[in-house]
């Protein structure tokens, strides 16, 4: 994991001493409302519905067991108690009060976090897979590309005012996408060129939202040392030309497409011609460094099989089915990557609190050196478990309320904050995760309806990613009443086959979403071949044999 | 007389900056910062003043000034609001790609808190909105000691630094 040096500290520490000083600046009148604005939202704070929302960096979704305590102390310290992973891998308190923010930052200071470019139109926190270093699959190790991008991203001078927030993500796997990283507005997927040499295919212009779009390719392969001259290109041209009349235009998917992506791939060539050899090319002495803090932990050279393991698996039928479910192969033999579902009925999806993240902090130490990850789904990975210790894992998480074996089922749902929390919901969310949750809660079922993304958002905006979700709901207004738009066929799990959902009809209200969802997975479970997925199956039959049975008149 | 920060201290405004000309009109006198498109309709007529400048609006390109930078005064770029970023790339690519060296000054929206972000990319003369405490904006240079990334005031990036 990466560890800050001198420069990281100062960095940071003069951040909080500004924050501090625009915060003081604003209760004294002396920064209107306006102004103070883009300033907090650099800061990552919101103010929403209940009080402001503070969003915590996490870069590439990697926390250290002090940092997770730190954040427990927070939630009770500052917050009530409560904690909520978000889709990019960071983690927002709902209660702070605003007076106290530079005192929150100076804790995270501490320990070596902050709330930089969480949220303000500047490049947010580069995000990627959870399962990065770990996972079988990997071109490379994408975590040390990610900090290299942090670092270069922090306080950029030139991009602190872009048109629109900023998203990049890094892909590494040949076999997976799990970091939905083609709904970005840069995707970077770590490639090898004939040579063998580490570049990047290049993608721009993807994103959700109100226009969703998938980004295309610009560039097949670029040296992995063309990285940061090539992403500065890339967001000079963007700042210079994107839409800034428009908020809904300003984003760069929308320049992407008016200009086709050839001929903003022709501008971006042009720009980085002029930059690809200045200093800011990277060094392979860079690279390595870099790739120094990424190095494997202190594995110890183990079988694969562990007798222990197999012995529960085959004593425990509630372990054996978490293993199935929330366990995924390492790549190192006798080790395993598990998944500590934070989905419960009575909980918005991705809410952890203080008691919940001092047992991870717990586990990490315990378990697996000290670290744990945040994913896009809104889960938390124990990356380097032995599988000898497994069953003490889950034994422990199930007690902390994480063990329940849904991952990438039914009920592990992303869903955002919606009408509870959030000012600019069409809609409630959370509410309807719950109905759902308590619906489907025979595992039988969901086990046997298999791998299966439900997204949830409460309005267009579309932080649940609902749009690439199997199956979404979209929370909308309809005269002042909440409604729900259901669509299906959204895809963002595997590589190459990224999709958008297709709007199934007229939306439904709320107490009739869970019987909707009950007749699409009815149609689905009727129709499906043998181990065939939902997505498959849809592809395969079409949207009218759904659209038919969910519209047909009862009578 | 107006004030402005230049090279981190503060000085008296002697220009005024002339945001509109009717076509055809005439010039004011004395020290003016000109709209870049009057000057470059206007060139010959103005080519043997000294005392002129020209703003860029944030929607035109910087390559306006391609030709003309050696013998304007100095150049102007507009912030019509302080969350219109465009100026920032425009004032690299004015000094890194044009190797302008003269004075550019941030006019417009220009508070406190942009201020070291407009250094970095290569202004260094800034007429601070009215009503910003201009003594108290003097700070905002010194917001941070380090940089991670290059730009115009530094083109070597912090980890060149530190690999020594
Ligand atoms: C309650 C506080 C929140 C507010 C006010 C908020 C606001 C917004 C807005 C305005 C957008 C749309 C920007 C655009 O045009 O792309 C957006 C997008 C997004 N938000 Fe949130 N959000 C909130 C909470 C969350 C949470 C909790 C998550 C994660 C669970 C999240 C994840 C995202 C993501 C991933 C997108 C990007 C969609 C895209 O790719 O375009 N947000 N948010
Ligand atoms: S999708 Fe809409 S309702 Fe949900 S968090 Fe985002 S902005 Fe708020």
């Amino acid at each position: 994991m990466y560890v800050y040096d001198e420069y990281d500290h100062a960095i940071i520490q003069d951040r909080v001493k500004q924050y501090r000083d625009q915060t003081r600046r604003y209760f004294e009148g002396k920064l209107s409302e306006e102004e103070f604005l883009p300033l907090r939202l650099q800061n990552g704070l919101y103010v929403q519905r209940m009080a402001p929302m503070l969003r915590v960096a996490v870069p590439y979704g990697m926390l250290a067991s002090k940092q997770i305590r730190k954040l427990a102390e927070i939630a009770r310290k500052y917050d009530k108690g409560y904690a909520h992973f978000s889709t990019r891998q960071n983690l927002q308190f709902n209660w702070p009060e605003l007076a106290d923010v530079p005192d929150i930052l100076q804790e995270l200071a501490d320990v070596e976090m902050h709330a930089v470019q969480t949220s303000g139109n500047c490049i947010r926190n580069t995000t990627t897979d959870q399962f990065a270093g770990v996972c079988t699959g990997e071109v490379e190790d994408p975590r040390p590309y990610c900090e290299i991008i942090r670092q270069w991203s922090t306080f950029h001078p030139e991009f602190a005012f872009l048109p629109r927030k900023f998203k990049i993500a890094v892909n590494a796997n040949t076999e997976s996408d799990r970091s939905a990283t083609d709904v970005h507005d840069i995707s970077l997927h770590l490639v090898k060129n004939a040579e063998g040499k580490t570049g990047f295919r290049v993608v721009v212009g993807g994103g959700l939202g109100r226009t969703p779009i998938i980004g295309s390719a610009i560039r097949d392969y670029l040296p992995a040392e063309d990285l940061l001259t090539y992403l500065e290109a890339i967001i000079r041209v963007y700042n210079q030309k994107g839409n800034r009349l428009n908020k809904y235009k300003a984003r760069i998917k929308i320049l992407v497409k008016a200009l086709t992506p050839a001929k903003f791939a022709e501008l971006v060539e042009e720009e980085w011609s002029h930059i690809k050899d200045s200093d800011s090319k990277l060094t392979p002495e860079l690279l390595e460094k870099m790739k120094s803090y990424f190095t494997e932990p202190a594995y110890e050279a183990l079988e694969d099989n562990s007798p222990e393991f197999e012995a529960k698996l085959a004593e425990s039928k509630g372990f054996a089915n978490w293993v199935n479910r929330n366990v995924a192969q390492h790549k190192k033999p006798g080790y395993a990557i598990a998944t500590l579902s934070i989905k419960r009925p009575g909980h918005a999806p991705g809410d952890v609190t203080d008691v919940q993240l001092d047992k991870i902090a717990d586990l990490a130490d315990q378990y697996s050196f000290g670290e744990a990850r945040t994913t896009h789904e809104q889960n938390i990975v124990l990356a380097d478990v032995k599988k000898s210790d497994l069953f003490a894992v889950w034994e422990a998480a199930k007690e902390a309320g994480f063990a329940t074996p849904n991952l990438g089922l039914l009920t592990d749902m992303i869903c955002c904050p919606g009408g509870d929390y959030c000012a600019l919901a069409n809609a409630k969310s959370i509410p309807v995760a719950d109905e759902i949750m308590r619906r489907f809660d025979d595992l039988d079922y969901l086990h046997d309806l298999g791998d299966l993304d439900l997204n949830i958002s409460g309005c267009m905006n579309a932080c649940g990613h609902h749009h690439v979700g199997n199956i979404g709901i979209l929370g909308v207004d309809k005269k002042g009443e909440e409604f729900y738009q259901i669509s299906l066929g959204g895809d963002s799990g595997k590589l190459n086959t990224t999709a958008i959902g297709k709007i199934l009809g007229p939306s439904f209200k709320r107490d009739e979403v869970v019987d909707v969802l009950d007749k699409i997975l009815n149609i689905y479970v009727e129709n499906r071949q043998e181990d065939e997925l939902f997505i498959d199956t849809f592809k395969r039959i079409g949207m009218e044999v759904f659209k038919e049975r969910v519209y047909a008149k009862a009578n | 007389m107006p004030k402005l920060i230049k090279n981190r201290a503060i000085v008296e405004d002697d220009f005024v900056l002339v945001t509109t000309i009717e076509e055809g009109a005439d010039a004011p006198e004395g020290n003016v910062i000109l709209p870049v498109q009057y000057y470059l309709d206007n060139r010959d007529a103005l080519a043997s003043r000294d005392n002129v400048a020209v703003w860029l609006e944030s929607d035109q390109p910087a390559e306006l000034l391609n030709d003309i930078h050696q013998e304007v005064a100095f150049i102007a770029v507009n912030f019509p609001k302080f969350a219109d970023g465009r100026g920032y790339s425009y004032a690299r690519l004015i000094r890194e790609r044009m190797n302008y060296t003269g004075e550019l000054r941030a006019i417009g929206d220009v508070l406190l808190d942009q201020l070291h972000f407009m250094a970095r990319c290569g202004f260094d003369s800034f007429a601070v909105r009215e009503d910003t405490d201009i003594e108290e904006a003097l700070t905002g240079f010194e917001a941070f000691r380090y940089s991670y990334q290059a730009a115009n005031d530094n083109p070597s990036p912090l980890f060149r630094k530190r690999l020594g």
